[in-house]
């Protein structure tokens, strides 16, 4: 097969069989439903190791239109392919998550209600997420990009009879927006000033427009571009203060938050300023910017993970924390090594999520981590790997985001000595942010796996409608989950830990992007006079700061864990600031009272006097009632007797006649 | 000498007279048919007239198709009349506003 029907089937697959699961999925049952899609999925993901390999080994490259969807005014918008190594990247990493997250949803989703539709939603992402991938142009990066969206909101108000996540989806879908009015504004003014949506065409011409200003003003247009459409990137991914929905977006079904929203569309931003690297390497002002706010929340929303209770919230503060890395990474230019840790990312935090998934799956939904413990002992599978999903988060040698972690101080450390702005705080936010990650995933663990068997207390009714009714951990213990759920934990585990070695070099030394990606020149320079190597990269690490911070983290956790007085202590010594972080830095507080109120206000203002009085008053009834204004004023000509009619006719033909003698003899 | 403007001015005045009697009156239908009817004879001495000052016999003719087609006109109109006299009792002209908007 050609290289490019295996990209259509890549695309297509999914998005059959979510089209029939979704439709007919009540006719054709639970078992046709999850095989079908799953096999999409499964196609899919050999043909993007097929694609990985032809481009990577074979050197294939394509970038063409597909069909031509649109044309106004001699812009034709096409859908179009761009097959190069960050999209075949991009492709197994998608494929591979989702591949994992349909087969462990098989077992996660047992029994519950709106299995099917669940099923075609999550095939439906993965068609949204190809396209985005794919394409070759802005309008289509667009359309994946909102597809997304559309289906991470399905997702979140899943269970749609709880109010919590129909809050929790709407808040992801309006927080969304705002990205996405910054995204769409981005690509208004690059159709306007460079012609053109097609990325390559878009980098020709870059040379042209460097120096061009914003209109009636003097602000650098590149630069103007550059945050507009990274205000896009800060919904999708969650960069502060667009980050507050995906704490929220929890409220989903475990396996979404896996492969939505750890491991496949929040990172969709980190891939597009990779993608649009050429652009963002003219701007060093928005580097800058990225790098600031991409430190915020790799530290300040990191910490919160420390004092959440909620096995998923952890997880979530964490992806929080590891999208600031990887916007690090972007801010200091060092592209490469973000995708590097967005891939490695994906596959410790899908398998973070999926893991935390199988706890709650045998907790029977419960997600209060104060109510585990010692659960080592009866979930060795589970345990295991989450322990290594953890020790890959953590950045601990060899595990695979140790590598990529290492990578991103690094180049952090590169761009302030090449004085970016921002540079220091950069510096300072991702060390800081080490011993921080090291004390969340270990308190989870420790929480969760070890200690005493808090579970023993509970008993509570199943609320979630499967009816296994009253249960109780008295006398039964836990169990572990069943083959298909953790069948994908191990697979997950495996590139969590050998990822990083395998990619180490060709992302570090970007052999593999060398056509998509392209990394600002000081991170090349810096790179080439090193040579990585990963056994030296390890060796070397211990003689630095990062290894010792991650260990100091654990073994942080691990006194608060065994000294639980220690931690009472200590909370109330910080009472302030625990109060801070406790109401998540009042971003949420500021949201729901201060800009919610306003553009609430300022909603009420437009329906009421703009819609109501306006539209409505005057433009609507208004014009009607002029009409019958003026009609109940002609009326009155309508007498209703003939003489008069033969009047008006008779002094109108007079009327035309001299009009006509005047047109005829002047 | 009688000119070809005096004959003018009088069917002038012929037609206007018929005019304003449409226009004015407001009591009695059968007024109006008289109108119409002196309309046409004002406009059918224009074409005798014209018929005998340009010597052509083609206006004259003309006339008696007219004066034909009038009488014609003046029977069927009279036919109206009585049906709408049945019917509405009346001939007063300000009744019949049944068109009234």
């Amino acid at each position: 097969m050609t290289s490019i029907s295996l990209c259509l089937l890549i695309i297509l697959a999914p998005l059959v069989a979510s089209i029939i699961v979704g439709l007919f999925g009540f006719a054709i049952g639970k078992t046709l439903s999850h095989s079908l899609t799953t096999l999409g999925v499964f196609i899919a993901t050999i043909c993007s190791y097929i694609i990985l390999y032809r481009v990577h080994v074979e050197g294939f490259s394509y970038d063409g239109p597909l069909y031509t969807w649109l044309g106004v005014d001699g812009q034709y918008f096409t859908v179009g392919l761009l097959v190069d190594s960050l999209t075949a990247i991009m492709l197994v990493i998608v494929s591979s998550v989702s591949l994992m997250v349909h087969i462990y949803t098989i077992g996660y989703m047992a029994g519950e209600e709106g299995y099917q539709r669940f099923f075609s939603y999550i095939s439906l992402f993965t068609f949204m997420m190809f396209m985005l991938v794919l394409s070759n142009n802005f309008v289509q990066l667009f359309f994946g990009w909102e597809g997304v969206g559309l289906v991470s909101y399905l997702l979140i108000g899943f269970y749609y009879k709880r109010e919590s996540a129909i809050f929790a989806n709407l808040k992801a879908f309006l927080v969304n927006r705002v990205g996405d009015l910054g995204f769409i504004l981005g690509i208004g003014l690059i159709l306007a000033n460079f012609g053109t949506l097609h990325y390559q065409e878009v980098f020709n011409q870059l040379p042209n427009i460097v120096h061009a200003t914003v209109p009636y003003t003097s602000w650098n247009l590149i630069t103007f571009i550059c945050i507009l459409l990274f205000i896009g990137a800060m919904g999708k991914s969650a960069q502060f203060p667009l980050h507050v929905w995906l704490p929220d977006s929890m409220e989903g079904p475990t396996p979404i938050s896996a492969l939505i929203h750890a491991a496949t569309m929040v990172t969709a931003g980190i891939f597009m300023v990779a993608r649009l690297s050429p652009i963002y390497n003219l701007s060093p002002t928005a580097l800058g910017v990225i790098v600031v706010l991409g430190g915020i929340n790799c530290l300040f929303l990191g910490i919160l993970g420390i004092i959440q209770n909620d096995i998923k919230r952890v997880v979530a503060y964490s992806t929080l924390s590891q999208l600031g890395y990887m916007a690090v990474a972007l801010g200091c230019g060092a592209y490469s090594v973000a995708i590097f840790h967005l891939m490695t990312h994906a596959f410790f935090k899908g398998l973070l999520f999926l893991a935390a998934g199988s706890v709650i799956l045998a907790m029977h939904h419960e997600q209060d981590m104060t109510k585990m413990g010692g659960l080592a002992k009866y979930m060795p599978v589970t345990y295991i790997t989450m322990l290594i999903g953890s020790l890959a988060l953590a950045g601990i040698p060899p595990f695979a985001g140790f590598f990529s972690k290492d990578m991103i101080l690094e180049s952090a450390r590169v761009a302030y000595a090449n004085g970016l702005p921002g540079g220091w705080f950069a510096v300072f936010a991702t060390y800081a942010s080490v011993i921080v990650t090291a004390i969340y995933s270990f308190r989870l663990i420790f929480m969760t796996f070890h200690g005493e068997e808090r579970f023993r207390d509970i008993s509570h009714h199943d609320n979630h409608g499967h009816g296994h009714g009253h249960h109780s951990f008295k006398h039964n213990n836990p169990k572990e989950s069943p083959w298909v759920v953790t069948l994908p934990l191990i697979l997950m585990a495996i590139p969590s830990v050998i990822i990083g070695w395998v990619g180490l070099n060709g992302f570090i030394n970007n052999t593999i992007f060398t056509n998509s990606v392209f990394n600002y020149s000081w991170y090349v320079n810096f790179i080439q006079h090193e040579k990585i190597a990963p056994l030296e990269m390890i060796a070397h690490s211990f003689t630095e700061l990062p290894v010792y911070l991650a260990l100091a983290g654990i073994l942080i956790a691990w006194i608060f864990h065994r000294k639980q007085y220690l931690t009472k202590r200590f909370v109330n010594a910080i009472r302030p600031v625990y109060f801070i972080l406790e109401r998540k830095y009042f971003m949420d507080d500021l949201y729901i009272n201060l800009l919610a109120p306003i553009g609430r206000a300022l909603g009420d203002f437009f329906w009421k006097i703009g819609d109501m009085v306006v539209i409505d008053g005057l433009i609507v009834n208004g014009s009607a009632k002029v009409v019958a204004w003026y009609a109940k004023v002609f009326r009155r000509l309508q007498s209703g007797y003939v003489n008069s009619y033969a009047t008006f006719m008779v002094l109108g033909i007079i009327l035309l006649l001299t009009f006509c003698s005047k047109l005829i003899f002047s | 000498m009688i000119v070809i403007q005096q004959y003018l001015i009088l069917s002038a005045i012929l037609f206007a007279i018929s005019v304003m009697g449409i226009f004015l009156n407001r009591k009695n239908i059968i007024v109006i048919l008289m109108s119409i009817e002196l309309m046409l004879l004002a406009v059918n001495f224009n074409f005798i007239t014209f018929s005998s000052f340009l010597h052509n016999l083609d206006g004259q003719i003309f006339v008696f198709f007219t004066l034909t087609v009038a009488a014609a006109e003046a029977s069927i109109g009279l036919a109206i009349l009585i049906l709408l006299f049945r019917n509405l009792r009346s001939i007063n002209v300000q009744d019949m506003d049944s068109l009234q908007g």
